[in-house]
């Protein structure tokens, strides 16, 4: 066991590695244009883009750039200059709500996932269930970000149910926190319920006609403990590990979506703004961050996993 | 594996006692299968409506709307059902549909036709999606089947450099590339492609989900690999170009159908997001999310702005992911009896 | 039918009181290629002690018999008739609750492949205790215990370690005797089983065979094994019942169809073992054809598109009937006694042979 763990962190480190050296590429070395102009953004002065060469090393040798640039991003030294604000401390500022937007619905949309699920899977056939392929089917084609305007529409505006976007610190009013919060919660749920139902629902359906269920039955156990410690048991296994693939997948993306559509000032709000403005250092250090708190995640995800599945420890 | 379901199908050979092998390919008995799914084929026919009306934009935009999808009319009039209304009112209200040729739909706030831009926006969308999922589709069947046939240190560095690309979340990977190419545009070679082309788009979609393909084609071309007819294509005297073309590249193609509609419906929400948040097609060309991303800032005022291309969007992406899961279920080698059976027999084993 | 009351005369007459009495079972499925009808017609009995064999090729419908009998084909497609009368009571007919409680502790039955027969993230001996703590009223470590006893009794070395063990830390073979000795944990008046040593290695195969006859000793329970394998029938059954197509072709006692088959399907089953004893052959001899449809049989005998001896009579449905002499020996073939006799002859042993 400790030797897998032990691989699975290397090799995570080695990936964390290399996606710094790809999003460095991405935005220092891309062919065609100057790496210099792109970083100060659309309205800068010749001055500040003299400068940002200067400071960020980019006449120096390719290698000397990517350590420039590291260190710049670790240690908290990236400056916007369109905004003139230190992007680290916006990222600070902005991580309360970018967290409780995430893990609110991450556990939001697993625990209706698995509910609706097993209900499909057990009621097969029936109404719940083609309600829910329809609401998978609608929750995967539609973005994100047009349910939650249309859900602001409808619920904020029109009925003044909730509130119309923001957010209001958990430390500052738990429960005004949570009125602000209820909203982005479901809309970015909606879309992860539907797939997630519909992939238990087919999880248990293909293990209820696996040969160690029909064992199971033929032991004279009862349906129900059949159906729980048996199908459940073996069906919630991949949906843990996609599950947190998808929570990451929101941090690194999604978040981006719903802040902005709902104000939440977020890490992702800010994103977006910076890509509005093609305001390129506090993307790129966000970028980074995001893909390896996915990178970070995935790999304790993959321990956990093994430690669920026996199977998985011998490899 | 002697299930029942097995059992059954052991037992059930088409056609009259003697002569069961006449066969019919996974092709025909999955276009018959297809066939039978109304549901999939109406909204594969509902995507294919949307595609000819996109397609028609020039057409419609000259003939009906008798103007283009940029030009702005801030200062018109236009007659609806007898009264004279401004295009755009003073206060920066623009009309909503008209219901007639000229800004059936509406006008946005720089006054311009939001039927016209629709379907330019679209064919823009659409146009991004095709050449994205071409470009998905063809690198990743290409590094699919090299990394899994050669396997080795090929298959080691390909396999590397699709979990990098992996690794790194599709969303964030797409903003970093369109943040930077849109500024700049990119030079591959001798090719130049300006920063606010279609084509960069494209090009970031198509390449942030080859993984998502190229994976489970390796995948599977290890797997077919060590079947014995790829053997005896070697002891033939095949080259392993001739093998992976005639051999391998058939056995995939059930794979690659299935992932067509999949990927072209990730490809226009992926453009969709990008756009929105400024990251993909740039202004002025119309695209659906660039205009849903116009019109989230007049939702209280001007919903139509907002609602018009997005349910335009979600019904060509409902539409290809409906037909594709009918695709899925059409081809699908494992098929069931019927999904219905076992579905019956979980209940009523309750 | 007059099938049904010859061998239902016989239940009567041959066991004193038999284990188990199927009587004309007809199973039939409904797919999309139309109406399968896996098993029709099917009439036979078990005594307690005896080890009946059912043999025949997939799709015979040897397995969904023995799933029937436990109501594991039981689906809103299937469709079911006939009788099956187990210590007075009818499993065909029966409720979805009475099955539940005789399956495992009356009647038991262990699968085909070991592997995924078991629950791949469960210890094996929470999975025995599963099964005895449905049926019977005992505390999780007495039903551990007796677990660890049923491993001893099945062959396995160092019971106590193997209790907590996941089953792919175990050898196919170790899989099989968890599977047997879980199936045994309840004493079971009935053992079915179906295909049990197919996916396992012929020495592998021989051990689990011993158990079975061990257990048959033992316990005098019953035991259906299900099979095509005619070396394993030839090992440990008493009585055989060839199937085909759906129906029995052939049934009697081991010698009897061992050595004076009448029907040309045995023959032909008989004809294509590789045999120790025999001068090589040039090619093993195989029957031509396929078998049929089950959702569209031939008329008449069904094995009449790939008779050889098949003639004029052939095209009217044969009754299962004793026409050899023994009284047990049924089977389903117009050939007058005398000429299968000598048809069955083929290059000095029996076999199907070619068409004269």
């Amino acid at each position: 066991m400790t030797r897998f763990v032990v691989r699975r962190l290397c090799s995570m480190a080695l990936v964390l590695f290399a996606i710094s050296v790809l999003t460095f590429l991405i935005f220092q070395a891309i062919p065609n244009g100057d790496p210099a102009q792109r970083m100060a953004g659309r309205l800068s002065s010749p001055e500040t883009v003299a400068a940002i060469r200067r400071t960020w090393g980019f006449d120096d040798p390719l290698w000397q750039q990517y350590l420039t640039t590291m260190k710049k991003i670790f240690t908290g030294e990236v400056i916007s200059y369109t905004q003139q604000v230190n992007v680290l401390d916006e990222i600070r500022k902005g991580l309360p709500a970018t967290l409780s937007l995430a893990i609110g619905a991450g556990i939001l949309w697993l625990v209706l996932g698995v509910l609706f699920g097993l209900l499909s899977a057990v009621r097969a056939g029936g109404l719940t269930d083609r309600g829910l392929t329809v609401l998978a089917m609608v929750g995967v084609s539609t973005p994100v970000f047009l349910l939650g305007a249309v859900a602001l529409y409808f619920l904020a505006f029109k009925v003044q149910l909730f509130p119309n976007g923001g957010y209001v610190p958990l430390t500052q009013n738990p429960a005004d926190w949570a009125y602000h919060m209820i909203l982005p919660w479901l809309v970015l749920s909606v879309l992860y319920v539907g797939i997630y139902s519909r992939v238990l629902r087919s999880n248990m359906l293909d293990t209820m006609s696996d040969d160690f269920v029909r064992t199971a039955r033929a032991k004279g156990i009862s349906e129900r403990r059949v159906l729980v410690r048996h199908v459940l048991r073996n069906s919630l296994i991949p949906i843990v590990s996609l599950w947190s693939l998808d929570f990451a997948a929101v941090i690194g993306g999604g978040a981006i979506l719903t802040e902005s559509v709902f104000n939440l000032q977020g890490v992702g709000q800010y994103a977006a703004e910076s890509i509005q403005q093609l305001d390129v250092p506090p993307v790129m250090v966000i970028v980074m961050l995001g893909a390896f708190f996915v990178v970070v995640l995935s790999a304790v995800t993959d321990v956990l996993f093994a430690l669920l599945d026996p199977r998985i420890r011998l490899t | 594996m002697a299930t029942v379901d097995s059992t059954v199908r052991a037992a059930a050979p088409a056609g009259r006692g003697v002569d069961v092998a006449a066969g019919i390919g996974p092709y025909r008995l999955g276009l018959r299968r297809l066939r039978r799914n109304k549901t999939a084929l109406a909204f594969g026919a509902l995507f294919l409506l949307i595609v000819v009306l996109c397609l028609c934009a020039p057409l419609y935009a000259d003939h009906v709307a008798h103007t283009s999808p940029n030009a702005n009319h801030v200062t018109d009039t236009v007659t609806v059902g007898g009264v004279r209304k401004d295009v755009v009112s003073p206060t920066g209200q623009p009309i909503g549909p008209t219901w007639q040729g000229r800004f059936l739909l509406g006008a946005d706030q720089n006054g311009r036709d939001i039927a016209v831009r629709l379907l330019y926006g679209g064919r823009n969308s659409l146009e991004v999606g095709a050449v994205a999922t071409l470009i998905t589709m063809v690198l990743a069947t290409l590094a699919g089947v090299v990394a899994g046939f050669f396997r080795g240190a090929v298959d080691g560095v390909i396999a590397r450099f699709l979990d990098l690309i992996w690794a790194y979340p599709v969303v964030l990977l797409g903003i970093a590339l369109g943040t930077s190419l849109a500024l700049g545009g990119i030079t591959i070679g001798p090719l130049e492609i300006q920063g606010n082309s279609l084509m960069v788009p494209a090009f970031i979609i198509g390449i942030v989900y080859i993984p998502y393909v190229a994976k489970p084609i390796r995948g599977q071309v290890l797997g077919l690999r060590e079947q014995e007819f790829v053997d005896a294509a070697r002891v033939g005297g095949a080259g392993p170009l001739r093998i992976m073309w005639s051999e391998i590249l058939p056995n995939l193609s059930s794979t690659i159908v299935v992932f067509v509609p999949l990927m072209i419906a990730n490809a226009i929400l992926l453009e969709a997001a990008l756009s929105y948040l400024g990251a993909g097609v740039q202004p002025p060309n119309p695209s659906w999310g660039t205009m849903i991303s116009d019109g989230i800032r007049l939702i209280p005022s001007a919903m139509h702005l907002t609602f018009v291309p997005g349910v335009m969007l979600v019904l060509a992406v409902l539409g290809v992911n409906v037909f594709g899961d009918g695709v899925r279920d059409a081809l699908d080698p494992r098929a069931r009896v019927r999904i219905e059976d076992v579905q019956e027999q979980a209940e009523v084993q309750r | 039918m007059s099938d049904v009351d010859r061998s239902s005369s016989l239940a009567k007459s041959g066991g004193r009181n038999p284990l188990l009495a199927v009587e004309d079972l007809r199973v039939a499925f409904r797919t999309e290629d139309g109406l399968v009808q896996a098993v029709d017609g099917v009439s036979f009995h078990v005594d307690a002690g005896e080890v009946l064999a059912i043999v025949g090729e997939s799709g015979s419908g040897k397995s969904v018999t023995g799933m029937t009998l436990l109501g594991l084909t039981r689906s809103h497609n299937a469709r079911f008739e006939g009788r099956a009368a187990f210590g007075g009571r009818d499993l065909v007919g029966a409720s979805d609750d009475e099955l539940r409680r005789i399956r495992g502790a009356e009647i038991a039955m262990v699968f085909q492949d070991p592997m995924t027969g078991l629950n791949p993230v469960q210890r094996v001996g929470k999975q025995i205790v599963e099964q005895i703590r449905a049926h019977e009223d005992v505390s999780k470590d007495a039903a551990l215990e007796r677990a660890r006893g049923l491993l001893e009794r099945v062959g396995i070395p160092r019971p106590t370690e193997r209790l907590r063990a996941y089953p792919h830390e175990l050898s196919g073979g170790m899989r099989q005797r968890v599977m047997i000795a879980m199936a045994l944990s309840c004493e079971p008046r009935l053992l079915i089983a179906d295909e049990p040593t197919t996916a396992l290695d012929v020495t592998i195969q021989a051990q689990i065979l011993e158990e079975v006859r061990r257990m048959r000793e033992e316990t005098s329970a019953g035991v259906i094994l299900i099979t095509h394998d005619l070396g394993v029938v030839a090992d440990v059954a008493d009585r055989v019942a060839v199937m085909y197509a759906g129906q029995i072709v052939e049934q009697g006692t081991l010698d009897e169809l061992f050595y004076d088959p009448q029907h040309p399907y045995t023959w032909g089953l008989l004809g294509s073992i590789a045999r120790v004893d025999r001068p090589r052959p040039t090619r093993l001899p195989a029957i031509a054809g396929t078998p049929p449809s089950l959702a569209d049989p031939p008329h008449g005998c069904r094995f009449r598109p790939r008779c050889p001896h098949a003639f004029a009579q052939c095209v009217e449905l044969p009754p299962l009937e004793a026409r050899a002499g023994e009284a047990g020996h049924l089977d389903r073939c117009w050939l007058p006694v005398a000429e299968k006799r000598e048809k069955r002859r083929v290059g000095g042993q029996i076999g199907l042979g070619e068409a004269a």
